[in-house]
């Protein structure tokens, strides 16, 4: 296993000018050994490419990556010592189950008992125990996807694992089951993963830090906690948080915030205009006029099963909250007050940044 | 546009693929079809769009039946999963091709074209080719032309499952205010619960090639039917727990007894079914507690999502909120008797929990 840092940017162009022609702009991070850590972003943001530049299925254009401290930039997957696994399954369909997972192993000429005990261990861990000496061409897809992942954490000795949006094709009910087993085998295993999805909630419920990209700029590495609860640009408010965070734009003056004229509250930031951002889970629905509330208006009451989502419009501009199923829930065209000012509102200069 | 079908089922050499069932979706309203994949979601939406015919059973539109009509010969707009564009035409042509079939005068197209693109968010890509746009542009643009059809029959099939969890999201709000707006009958296939309680509407619950539930979706939701719906429709999964009848209530297997009064018909084994929503970790008066120890704590922003190890078996409570846990630790959640599910040895529904909420 290895510490994996880069320290590079990456352009599919010869001679890149401007931040549009790098799918990857600069950046600099470290993925320290046996952590688990998913690259999250919309399709498009080079995260894909990031995977490609540590796996070496891509030279970066610029700049290097080191495992352990060693330049590894050009280096192949083989001498990198790396396991993938992909969206789709990669599987002999002629081999069993227990054949399938011992390949990278015996590839590797480990000792056949070693192979064996192995084996054992990933089967048992991934459930597939009883299955071992059936053929991998009679499973289903969602079977043989588990085996595409035995195989990419049977060998001990890899720099680190990598797994490009494994549980795309997987139904919602099994991908509890395949997230759970992800997490406890990272944790026996104490492997490096590293994990690429669009999905937040597989990110983060997989990782102990996601690294939020978007156009090829990473905008925040954090915890699953602090990418919620402070992001660190508003682009990581928006991703994160199904619907994602409100925005409001609001105006600072000798410490009083407000916004389209209506005071919210007292604001430690300097005079100007900022955007406040409030997560639905913390906006208030108040009665109307309550001082420090905007004036808004119920556009829909949406019974989400475990909570209540609450749309409503303020001046022109939407905003959402989330409701527990045992609060009183207003009805639609209802006047009531919205408070976006409390401990969990954070600020948002003109560059889209969370200011201090 | 009221369609109906009546005692279809769907068999293909020895296998059924859909087993005899009963459909009338709510004129002009949306249907949502939920199930795992394989549970029969296309096959009856094949022959609801009659490009296959089923081996038993009518479809009728407004009581006139139409089994066995061939698809052209209806008014049905579909959208599959992957994006159906034709490649040669630019988006505009792409959406105005159905309008062009109607013989509409071509200012009236023109009109048409530009006001779905700017309800769709594509009206800057009007004259690019669909391979120039992204993934989630080019199934909008499939989505405008469907809509552009304004047919009354509109079959959507996972329409959103290979796009960006994001963008899925955006579109999935815009599609539920376009069919608010407009009157056509709409039924919609997902796999994900989520999607169907956020398209709102009805939901007809499938598994393996049967219908098993259909009505407003938050009711489907709040009172499954059986274990299968239950299981089906929710996420994270439902904990289902070993129970007996007993004197006074209901006695979890490993765990305490949960006062409850249970029906005439209720069988001596039962299974109760616990939202991961309804567990809490402070008490309320009247709780029963089930002690255990975290297995593991999943943090997805919102929520924590904490598996423990109960006596009663293997559990997931949905906190809201981010809360940390050693692995291992000691943990107590906490259940009202009046939020469980109650369960009868043949999985139907014999008892759900009473809705507190005033939402509709």
């Amino acid at each position: 296993m290895s510490r994996i840092e880069l320290d590079l940017a990456h352009s599919y162009r010869a001679s890149p000018k401007e931040d549009a022609d790098y799918a990857l702009l600069p950046l600099k991070m470290t993925f320290e050994n046996g952590g688990a850590y998913a690259l999250l972003g919309p399709s498009g943001c080079g995260k894909t490419t990031m995977l490609n530049i540590m796996s070496g299925l891509l030279v970066p254009s610029h700049g290097t990556v080191r495992f352990d401290g060693q330049d590894m930039t050009r280096a192949t997957p083989q001498q990198r010592n790396i396991a993938q696994v992909f969206q789709f399954p990669v599987i002999y369909d002629t081999m069993t189950v227990a054949q399938n997972l011992a390949f990278p192993l015996k590839n590797r000429q480990v000792p056949a008992a070693q192979i064996k005990a192995r084996v054992g261990q990933i089967a048992e861990m991934l459930e597939m125990s009883h299955q071992l000496d059936m053929r991998a061409a009679g499973l289903s897809a969602d079977q043989k996807q588990k085996i595409s992942l035995g195989r990419g954490l049977v060998r001990p000795d890899v720099s680190a694992v990598l797994f490009d949006e494994p549980l795309t094709v997987i139904d919602p009910h099994l991908k509890w089951q395949l997230r759970r087993k992800l997490k406890q085998i990272h944790r026996e295993l104490k492997l490096t993963l590293i994990y690429v999805t669009h999905d937040q909630v597989e990110a983060l419920t997989f990782a102990e830090q996601v690294v939020v990209m978007t156009r090829g700029k990473v905008v925040q590495m954090g915890t699953p906690e602090a990418l919620f609860e402070r992001p660190a640009h508003r682009f990581v408010g928006h991703f994160i948080g199904s619907p994602g965070m409100n925005f409001v734009p609001a105006t600072v003056a000798a410490g009083q915030v407000s916004a389209g004229g209506y005071a919210l509250g007292a604001l430690g930031a300097a005079d100007g205009g900022l955007t406040l951002g409030i997560r639905p889970e913390y906006l208030a629905i108040v009665p109307p006029g309550e001082a420090g509330s905007l004036p808004a208006r119920v556009q829909q009451v949406q019974d989400i099963g475990t909570y209540v989502l609450v749309s409503l419009d303020t001046a022109g501009q939407s905003l959402k909250a989330r409701l527990s199923p045992d609060a009183a829930a207003p009805r639609v065209g209802d006047t009531v007050g919205a408070q976006v000012l409390n401990t969990h509102t954070c600020c948002y200069n003109p560059n889209e940044e969370l200011m201090a | 546009m009221q369609l109906t079908l009546s005692g279809i089922s769907k068999r293909v050499g020895a296998e059924a693929w859909l087993y005899e069932m009963s459909l009338a979706p709510q004129p002009g309203a949306v249907t949502v079809l939920l199930g795992a994949t394989q549970a029969g979601k296309t096959s009856l939406m094949r022959i609801m769009a009659g490009l296959d015919v089923p081996s038993s059973g009518r479809v009728s539109v407004d009581g006139v039946e139409v089994t066995g009509m061939p698809v052209r010969e209806r008014n049905v707009a579909m959208v599959y999963q992957q994006f159906i564009n034709y490649p040669s035409m630019t988006v505009y042509d792409n959406i105005a091709s159905p309008l062009k079939l109607g013989g509409r005068p071509a200012a009236e197209v023109d009109r048409q074209v530009r006001a779905l693109a700017a309800k769709l968010h594509i009206d800057i890509f009007l004259q690019r080719l669909p391979a120039e746009l992204s993934g989630g542009q080019q199934q909008r643009v499939a989505l405008a032309r469907a809509l552009a059809k304004n047919a009354p029959l509109m079959l959507l099939d996972e329409p959103l499952v290979n796009l960006d969890y994001k963008l899925r999201e955006e579109l999935r709000e815009e599609l539920t205010q376009l069919f608010a707006a407009g009157d056509s009958t709409v039924v919609y296939a997902t796999t994900e619960p989520a999607e169907a309680l956020l398209l709102g509407g009805y939901t007809a619950v499938m598994d393996a090639g049967e219908l098993l539930q259909y009505g407003p979706t938050a009711e489907v939701f709040h009172t499954p039917m059986s274990i299968r719906v239950a299981r089906a429709f929710s996420d994270p999964p439902m904990n289902l727990l070993a129970a007996d009848a007993a004197n006074g209530g209901v006695q979890l297997r490993g765990g305490p007894l949960l006062p409850a009064q249970l029906p005439a018909q209720a069988t001596l084994a039962l299974t109760i079914g616990v939202r991961a929503s309804a567990l809490r970790v402070q008490p309320r008066p009247g709780d029963v507690a089930l002690p255990g120890t975290v297995e593991l704590a999943e943090i997805s922003g919102s929520d924590t999502f904490v598996h423990v190890h109960c006596g009663v078996g293997e559990v997931v409570a949905q906190l809201t909120g981010v809360h940390n846990f050693e692995l291992g630790a000691a943990i107590t959640l906490h259940v009202s008797p009046a939020q469980v599910y109650v369960f009868d040895a043949q999985g139907d529904l014999l008892s759900a929990p009473r809705r507190s909420g005033s939402a509709a």
